[in-house]
């Protein structure tokens, strides 16, 4: 029997040790002495999120297809653990083999959201890897990074070895390949990173030098080898249906965030809302064939026993074949008595009839993104949703049963002013008269519930409001004022309920999400002042992140509050996730003038993702 | 209760790292096991139908056991053979099928039919025991009256504990048993009170004798293991314990 890292004093004094143990069903068991490859795959936050992740699970399945290749799992130990390991000097282990980490080939992490980076540094520091790149030696894991956030790699670019840019499924057997090919020879950990430098997608910071003009930007990249490449393009997987999927994926013992089998049905969105950066970085949209998620959902549901199953996309109402999916989905799922969730669909008569047969009605809710409060703000952000669909969907939803509405918006868009603030409250006032006006009294069971909720924006990477400034901290939370103030105000007021973000938080994941290489040295230092989980409310300390920018000589309003002219040269700029500065400039341009832009399905914009020669930009347009 | 089901229980040992497991993740592996393995359970109606399953005791996290009990309600029914190879197959390590039973339609569910467990309980290292602590124990256990208080959801309650204990010995522990790093030291057996208003856990026994001798064990020092779970075939004067899957 397997035999575990931690003592039973350990496990029996920490909260859900079941999050340390492994022998999951579907986790993968190798003998370390028949592989050639040992990846620990790691996401930097406790095992209920990085479970959760259907990226890794992807990556794992992959990974331990390849014979010579053992993956292992690991996350961030809990806060009780965390305190332990570091008295008790225990070194953090991968949760298959119980082995430390400091022994496998390579960490991968993923980077899923800025808040999580000090967690990087505490699964190498509990590691025992250093923290820095250039410390480290022979012995040490080769230190990967991908995820999301890896479009902007520079702030954490210190702490990692290399960086994977775009999706895993592509060129990870490339990679291993080369390092095998490495180690046989004997050749250092330079070498190899000289050489996978030469693989597409792969980046390796240590192998480039940034200067900076008198003002703080960007002057030049310079790469310091011969041969490297100057701008890396992003990976892509061209045919989804015909690629690496789990059949098998490992069923947690505890209660995760995502407890349900994980449809992907398609990547990407044609939609092009101008603060999204997912609705960039994963251009073109590609769907997976029918046959495909028909087998895998049927599959996945037996090897799993999971009692859920959900679709995932970043807009579910947008797949082709979704009526044909869903009709599959409800046979099969009635039979076995197996729930089906469906995030992201738009509200109309057929996505409530969808719902009204795997929902039940009285319990759920449903769910709108106006994102802004007036249409020419929806213009500017181009929103592609209007009022009226809204009114409509919401009178379809009451006619049909549903008494709960959940509203979502953003504060601190480009160019929105205090009217564009009361349109949130004034939308939400009129999905509450609808509710009147439709559901006759004798038929109501109390009052309409509606929940408007608020998050403030953040500027992020190779989004078309990559040039924006964004809020501070102050004008954030006046203009959460407002829009309770506004709310308040309405007729049907008691009906609508008002929760917003915080507004400390989203200051600092604006100064991460634009930072260039010098915030590594800020992300350290706040590591070592104890920093850890920032993403946690509970454990996120923002007195010390600011001492921190201010002992570093960062000004933060660098990163948040400046505007940017169209001519900066981006910390970022060296990546190429498809989409060109050409076009993000014009949606910029065109935000500005609030001018709407078709998507993908009406009308191709040039955006540059049709090089990729797939999915929608091989399809006829015009509808 | 649905119509015409044939109710089925089921045991099952548990062991190794899955000890760490809390009895409502047990649950629900076993509720995803039994899709998995394809297990013709029963369903209750309503708008989100749940199996029909029902554990006989819950056992506390750390704990190891050969001896843990479910019910199921089957809409039909292949061979106990055929269930516990299926359900074997859909195990993970640490968690061993080792009964199928079909029952009576008259037996009462598992959870209310338990009257007592049996535990073999052992002492990890940095437990600093008396010389004499085996013949203490026997003293101990020798008492008319051991006289506690338990405390209770409602409060505290005195009672004569020596009511609950049915059995209790010194027992060396077996060499393959599934205590780990334990075989051939000496343990306590206890044989206990495990029904639903009377339950007492082995801890309690041994900190109640090892506190009247002054005693302070570590705080994760026992290492407890649950033998077998027990109903009551006997009358309330006269008890007779067999197993909840037996053989006449």
């Amino acid at each position: 029997m397997r035999k575990l890292a931690l003592s039973d004093e350990i496990l029996m004094q920490v909260e859900k040790p079941a999050r340390y143990i492994g022998n999951e069903v579907n986790s993968v068991m190798k003998k370390k002495n028949e592989v050639q490859v040992r990846f620990a795959m790691c996401f930097p936050d406790v095992y209920e999120i990085g479970m959760s992740h259907l990226g890794i699970q992807i990556i794992y399945d992959m990974l331990n297809q390849f014979e010579d290749v053992w993956c292992e799992r690991v996350y961030s130990p809990w806060v009780d653990l965390d305190a332990i390991m570091r008295k008790e000097h225990i070194p953090l282990f991968a949760l298959e083999s119980q082995d430390p980490i400091k022994e496998f080939d390579f960490l991968g992490i993923t980077i899923q959201y800025e808040m999580c980076y000090t967690n990087i540094l505490q699964v190498l520091d509990l590691s025992g890897i250093p923290l820095l790149s250039k410390d480290r030696s022979e012995e040490d894991p080769i230190v990967i990074g991908g995820g999301p956030c890896t479009y902007n790699p520079e702030p954490f670019c210190d702490f990692f070895d290399l960086f994977y840019i775009g999706e895993g499924e592509t060129q990870y057997r490339n990679l291993l390949d080369l390092y095998k090919e490495c180690k046989r020879k004997k050749e250092s950990r330079r070498e190899f990173l000289k050489k996978a430098a030469r693989i597409p997608g792969i980046y390796i910071p240590s192998l480039y030098d940034v200067t900076y003009k008198e003002d703080g930007t960007i002057d030049e990249r310079i790469p310091l080898e011969e041969g490297i490449p100057m701008t890396i393009t992003k990976e892509l997987v061209t045919d989804v249906s015909d690629t690496y999927y789990p059949k098998k994926p490992v069923v947690p013992f505890i209660k995760v965030t995502q407890d349900r089998v994980v449809l992907e049905i398609q990547r990407g969105c044609i939609r092009g809302c101008r603060f999204c950066q997912a609705g960039q970085l994963y251009r073109p949209v590609r769907e997976r064939s029918l046959e495909m998620l028909e087998t895998y959902a049927v599959e996945m549901l037996e090897n799993t026993g999971h009692e859920e199953i959900s679709l995932s996309s970043l807009s579910s109402s947008d797949y082709s074949k979704l009526p044909e999916l869903l009709d599959f989905l409800i046979e099969k799922c009635d039979e076995r008595k197996i729930n089906i969730s469906l995030p992201s669909l738009r509200i109309d008569a057929f996505s409530l009839d969808v719902m009204n047969k795997v929902q039940d009605v009285k319990k759920s809710s449903l769910t709108f993104a106006p994102e802004a409060g007036s249409q020419r703000l929806r213009n500017v952000i181009n929103k592609g949703l209007t009022e009226e669909v809204i009114l409509e969907g919401s009178r379809l939803a009451f006619e049909g049963g549903w008494t709960r509405v959940k509203l979502y918006f953003m504060l601190g868009l480009p160019t929105e002013t205090p009217e564009d603030i009361r349109g949130i409250a004034e939308l939400s006032n009129k999905i509450a008269a609808v509710f009147y006006e439709t559901v006759p009294k004798e038929k109501r069971n109390g009052r309409v519930q509606i929940v408007a909720s608020t998050s403030f924006f953040i500027p992020k990477p190779f989004t078309p409001f990559q040039w924006a400034p964004q809020c501070t901290k102050e004008e954030f939370l006046d203009k959460a004022y407002q829009t309770r103030t506004a709310i308040t105000s309405q007729l049907n007021q008691k009906s609508i309920k008002y929760n917003w973000h915080e507004a400390d938080v989203s200051v600092l994941e604006g100064i991460l999400a634009r930072g260039d290489r010098k915030l590594n040295q800020a992300i350290l230092r706040a590591y070592e002042k104890g920093c850890m989980y920032d993403a946690w409310s509970e454990y996120y300390k923002n007195d010390i992140w600011m001492e921190t920018f201010e002992e570093c000589g960062i000004d933060i309003s660098f990163y948040t509050t400046r505007t940017r002219g169209d001519d900066e040269i981006f910390p970022w700029d060296f990546l190429d996730c498809g989409v060109t500065k050409q076009f993000l400039l014009r949606e910029w341009h065109r935000a500005q003038g609030e001018s709407a832009t078709p998507n993908c399905k009406m009308q191709c914009q040039g955006c540059g993702a049709a090089r990729f020669q797939t999915g929608i930009c091989m399809e006829k347009k015009g509808e | 209760m649905a119509e015409n089901t044939i109710k089925v229980r089921i045991k099952f040992a548990k062991y190794g790292a899955v000890k760490f497991i809390g009895h409502l993740d047990v649950m629900r592996y076993f509720q995803k096991a039994i899709r998995r393995a394809g297990i013709d359970i029963a369903y209750s109606g309503g708008f989100s139908p749940h199996q029909i399953m029902s554990f006989a005791s819950p056992l506390s996290v750390g704990h190891t056991s050969e001896g843990e009990y479910f019910d199921i309600e089957m809409n039909s029914f292949p061979s106990e053979e055929e269930i516990k190879n299926r359900l074997q197959t859909a195990m993970v390590e640490g968690i061993d099928i080792l009964a199928v039973r079909k029952l009576p339609d008259e037996e009462g569910n598992a959870m209310a039919s338990v009257a007592a467990a049996s535990y073999l309980v052992g002492f990890r290292e940095g437990c600093q025991l008396p010389e004499d602590w085996e013949e203490r124990l026997k003293d101990f256990y020798a008492q008319d009256v051991i006289s506690v208080v338990k405390k209770t959801k409602k409060g505290e309650k005195e009672l004569n504990l020596k009511e609950s204990i049915y059995e209790l010995a010194i027992r060396e522990i077996p060499d393959n048993s599934l205590m780990d790093g334990m075989g051939r030291r000496n343990g306590v057996y206890m044989l206990l009170n495990a029904s639903s208003g009377g339950n007492i856990k082995p801890s309690f026994v041994l900190d109640t004798f090892f506190d009247s001798l002054g005693v302070t064990l570590p705080e994760f020092g026992l290492l407890v293991h649950r033998i077998d779970t027990y109903k009551n075939i006997g009358s309330e004067q006269e008890r007779k314990l067999v197993p909840l899957i037996w053989e006449k």
